[in-house]
């Protein structure tokens, strides 16, 4: 067993693609309810990290342990874990075959092994709280890019995950659907979810972030606080970093 | 008079032009195949020779038919799976997948109709027999009854030639199952699996699903190849259309008449289920 104060602890972890090292010797421990941010340029490793929280990525070496639970080369048990965790894409990656409403209950009868009408239920819940019920019998293709997100979280969130990972959410959105985006995070993370975000909306970093990770070249540079990182950054690469998408 | 000339002129060009677009669109092809095809049920009602071809050739059509939808059946299944096995992460399982596609599209359809019929059945159905026998010597006769209970006389050359065309096509299938998984965007498996289903739920809730939907066309397209394929069971001696013509033009020396209906059978039905899955792909296209 280890310290089950922390929900994800990550422990020199390493991932190469090759000769690239994308996650190169981190270590994290994350606490119950705590929203991290990771940030830093593209190429340094954020996505690669969030993928080795829930094995998408298959670690090079290092230890992830979730919840107490060690996961990295545990693949038999891969699918319980996971299935506490939630994840959402850059993508979104909806299915598309299914409409909204199925693509909330589809892992929830597969997985969860919940009743049509239960999951149905649970779904409906959930596309309320993302504030689209009314799209549950719409198709991807036909719902804006802000509201494939929501059903994605919304998807996530009927599994009833225990963690929360965002894979650049907002990225692929056009700017006036970013916040609608934006503030069902916000809303999970003053609900107390657990949730680790690679992000670079410096707004949600402010207002809702516990922690923020700066990465770089696979390396996590500072591990700090908002406060820290907008008023009291340590390292000249953080500053750099941070002048750099902030200036505008 | 030249003014009239001038102000038609342009009006009968704009219309000249559409209109002979529109000539130019038409499926001449497709009238043409029905041309030959109304010219020949004409001859088939009207003359005697090619009525008496007719007749008999049309007796072998249960045959074709049914063999087809049959070897399709079971080639789906062989192809699916041998799909499956070429994308699997299992070093073993993809390179039985491989070795069996790599095999069966090496020979041709020809070969290997004789071979699985009269070399592969065989060998096989005698090496379970003796399985059986063996079975039974030490002590397990219930179980030696289950392998002993089907011999090589029981399997009709209909069913070899099913079993052959099964074989055969399940590797050509598998190619086509296997690009139409592979081009399912990784992020869908990612999703799927994200939320805890397994590789196998991930495969038939969420990629198969839009796999098989974006392969319908080609797997039609592959049935009418069988149903033109499934004339080499002639060599079988199984009586489909193209066997029964055979033995009619053997028998009478009517040729002609035999291998004109023969042909224009065949067409028949290849033109009219092309024209279906060329229907099929439409409505797919336009509910995407």
């Amino acid at each position: 067993m280890s310290n089950s104060d922390y929900i994800i602890e990550i422990k020199d972890l390493h991932k190469y693609f090759g000769s690239i090292k994308a996650v190169d010797g981190v270590n994290i421990n994350i606490e119950r309810s705590k929203v991290v941010v990771v940030i830093g340029p593209s190429g340094s490793g954020k996505s690669t990290l969030l993928r080795c929280i829930n094995h998408l990525e298959e670690p090079t070496s290092g230890e992830v342990w979730i919840d107490g639970e060690k996961i990295t080369h545990a693949a038999k048990q891969i699918n319980e874990i996971r299935a506490e965790i939630g994840m959402v894409f850059q993508l979104f990656n909806l299915f598309p075959h299914l409409t909204a409403m199925e693509n909330v209950t589809l892992a929830q009868k597969v997985v969860r092994g919940r009743s049509k009408e239960e999951a149905k239920q649970i779904a409906m819940e959930k596309l309320q709280r993302v504030g689209i019920p009314e799209k549950a019998d719409v198709y991807p293709t036909n719902l804006s890019g802000g509201q494939q997100q929501r059903v994605a979280i919304a998807r996530a969130l009927a599994m009833d995950p225990k963690i929360m990972l965002f894979d650049e959410p907002t990225s692929a959105l056009d700017p006036e659907m970013i916040k609608e985006v934006l503030d069902v995070m916000l809303d999970l993370a003053q609900e107390g979810m657990t949730m680790v975000c690679v992000s670079h909306e410096m707004g949600f970093v402010r207002s809702a972030a516990d922690e923020v990770i700066f990465m770089d070249f696979g390396k996590i540079v500072e591990h700090t606080t908002p406060d820290g990182l907008f008023n009291n950054p340590q390292k000249d690469r953080t500053k750099l970093f941070l002048s750099q998408i902030l200036e505008h | 008079m030249s003014e009239q000339l001038q102000t038609l002129e342009p009006i009968i060009t704009v219309d000249d032009l559409s209109s002979k677009r529109r000539l130019r669109d038409l499926p001449w092809w497709l009238f043409a195949i029905l041309l030959i095809a109304v010219y020949v049920v004409f001859i088939i009602s009207s003359n005697e020779n090619y009525n008496k071809a007719f007749v008999f050739i049309k007796a072998g059509l249960y045959i074709t038919v049914t063999t087809t939808l049959k070897s399709f059946l079971i080639a789906l299944i062989f192809g699916l799976l041998a799909g499956l096995g070429r994308i699997s992460k299992n070093v073993v399982i993809n390179n039985i997948a491989r070795f069996y596609v790599e095999i069966i599209r090496g020979i041709p359809i020809l070969v290997l109709i004789f071979f699985i019929a009269l070399v592969g059945v065989p060998v096989l159905v005698d090496g379970l027999n003796t399985f059986g026998y063996w079975l039974a010597d030490n002590g397990v006769g219930f179980l030696g009854k289950v392998f002993t209970a089907v011999t090589n006389k029981d399997i009709s050359m209909n069913s070899r030639a099913i079993i052959a065309l099964a074989v055969t096509y399940g590797a050509y299938l598998a190619e086509i199952f296997r690009a139409g998984i592979q081009s399912i965007v990784k992020g869908q498996t990612e999703a799927a699996r994200s939320l805890g289903m397994s590789y196998g739920q991930a495969m038939r809730y969420v990629i198969l699903p839009q796999a098989i939907r974006n392969v319908l066309p080609a797997l039609g397209n592959d049935f009418v190849a069988m149903v033109k394929d499934s004339s080499l069971v002639s060599v079988l001696a199984v009586r489909d259309i193209t066997q029964v013509s055979r033995l009619y033009a053997g028998s009478t020396f009517r040729f002609r008449e035999s291998y004109i209906v023969l042909a224009v059978m065949y067409l028949t039905i290849t033109v009219v289920l092309s024209l279906l899955v060329q229907l099929v792909e439409r409505r797919l296209k336009t509910h995407e």
